[in-house]
């Protein structure tokens, strides 16, 4: 382990939650597990994300390795990281895809995406009306760091044209995306 | 003013049908097999009448038209990919005579439009295309208006029949091949609706967009087209849960045209419902710029045709 790695340093997470009773808690657990120090917790009720998520604002003090364990672990259960220290994931990228999705290792699909390291998927819905082997449709959710919608939708569409599968993309207006 | 019609289907009868409204007189009208020709104006309703029981507007040789006497050459014949003939040769004709031309056929102006605008700069007649992109909507007078360079790029719907499709998928929750066969029975879509589609009408609209916009010789060729064939019903139920639908669109930005099915929030200005059409212009100073209505239809496009022979006869020909 670097010198860096053991200095405690503390990081701002920005995360959505499901309104649901249980979650708050549940959210703030891998904080605790993973020895991060909690020192202030901002939860914006009153302030609803159109698809009906919870933002919440979390401060915490922990080494860097620590700090990735926790997002690690935050990443695995049900909670949004929107942002996590100063990897800010502030633009939200949807993308529709469809064809033999369970045939072509839809988690492979999911970590390619992954992979692009300006990515994290947030929320996956899948509709597979006649069954896993037959065509399928799934809506992928993604935190994207700014600037880089452009690089995450290039490597989606790699993806996508390798495994035959049909890509919806969003319509990105503007310069700076 | 004195206007030739070219092309007897639903725009080019629109056009003979309302031109005296307009205040101008029709001194000949030809379909593909006959045609009428008269330097006084032509008896409109009768060769109207013809065309509904006999199938032909009259019973001179088609090519008549073209050396009748005209102001305004009316290219109302349906479009035709690579050499756009026989519209294309259609408006050298008239340009060769210095007479002015306007385009509902897409054809001379998306895939030939260097060649055009060569014969325009010979001639002392000049061409207009209102009616090409987005029916009625003033798509291509907005961004004459502002200046070509001023305008940055375009985005939207510019295919009545796709996005009739899309949006009553996106409602009732049905099936492609389901909506389709509806949509021709209500004569939305045609019996072929293999360009509506498939991308490609939608295509030859943004390449002429970008022929204004970038200056160049863009043809079909040129982009990069994708359909909305036998779409999947769920994509659209997917997107309907994250409040949002799919709609065709044609991008015509950084000098390159696009044609894909694309995720859009549901309220978003370039989601129009049933057959509309309806386009996002970014322009320098005057910021975001947003332009729906009828995008098909005979009357409508008509309407198109007819703004472009006024705004000729406010100018003087070249001669």
């Amino acid at each position: 382990m670097s010198e860096a790695d053991s200095t405690v340093q503390s990081y701002t997470l920005r995360l959505e939650l499901v309104d649901e009773p249980g979650e708050l808690l549940r959210s703030l657990q891998p904080i605790a597990e993973k020895g991060g120090n909690l020192l202030s917790i901002f939860h914006e009720r009153g302030n609803v994300t159109p698809r009906g998520y919870i933002p919440v604002v979390v401060d915490v003090e922990a080494t860097p390795d620590r700090f990735e364990k926790i997002v690690d672990a935050l990443s695995r259960t049900n909670v949004n990281v929107i942002q996590a220290g100063t990897e800010r994931y502030s633009q939200e990228l949807t993308v529709l895809l469809s064809g033999h999705l369970i045939n072509t290792d839809f988690s492979n699909t999911l970590s390619r995406i992954q992979e692009t390291r300006s990515a994290t998927v947030t929320d996956i819905s899948i509709s597979a009306p006649q069954g896993s082997t037959e065509i399928s449709s799934a809506r992928i959710r993604m935190a994207t760091q700014s600037g880089s919608k452009n690089e995450v939708l290039a490597a989606i569409r790699e993806v996508a044209e390798e495994k035959d599968l049909r890509l919806v993309e969003p319509l990105v207006t503007g310069g700076h995306a | 003013m004195n206007v030739g019609v070219v092309g007897a289907g639903d725009v080019g009868s629109a056009v003979v049908e309302l031109a005296e409204a307009y205040g101008h007189a029709v001194t000949g009208f030809a379909d593909s097999r006959s045609a009428v020709v008269d330097a006084d104006g032509i008896d409109v309703a009768s060769a109207l009448s013809t065309k509904r029981t006999e199938g032909t507007v009259g019973s001179g040789d088609p090519e008549a038209v073209l050396d009748a006497e005209y102001d305004v050459l009316v290219e109302a014949t349906p479009t035709t990919l690579g050499d756009a003939e026989p519209g294309f040769s259609h408006v050298r004709t008239a340009l060769e005579r210095d007479r002015h031309v306007v385009l509902a056929n897409k054809g001379p102006i998306a895939e030939r439009y260097g060649d055009v605008r060569e014969l325009e700069a010979e001639s002392a007649g000049s061409v207009r295309f209102e009616a090409t992109v987005g029916g009625a909507i003033p798509v291509i007078s907005t961004i004459e208006g502002f200046g070509t360079s001023r305008v940055d790029s375009l985005h939207g719907v510019l295919n009545g029949t796709a996005n009739f499709v899309l949006s009553r998928m996106s409602a009732e929750g049905l099936d492609y091949e389901h909506v389709l066969a509806e949509a021709q029975d209500l004569g939305v879509a045609e019996a072929d609706p293999t360009f509506d589609v498939d991308g490609t009408d939608t295509a030859l609209k943004g390449v002429i967009v970008a022929n204004l916009l970038f200056d160049g010789e863009y043809s079909i060729e040129d982009a990069s087209v994708d359909g909305i064939q036998a779409l999947p019903g769920t994509l659209l139920e997917l997107a309907r849960e994250d409040g949002q639908t799919i709609r065709l669109l044609a991008e015509v930005r950084n000098g390159s045209v696009r044609v894909s099915p694309r995720l859009v929030p549901v309220e978003s200005p370039v989601a129009p419902t049933g057959t509309h059409n309806a386009v996002q212009l970014d322009i320098e100073n005057a910021g975001q710029m947003n332009l729906s209505g009828r995008g098909a239809g005979g009357v409508e496009t008509a309407s198109a045709v007819l703004t472009d022979i006024g705004r000729l006869s406010g100018k003087q020909t070249k001669r």
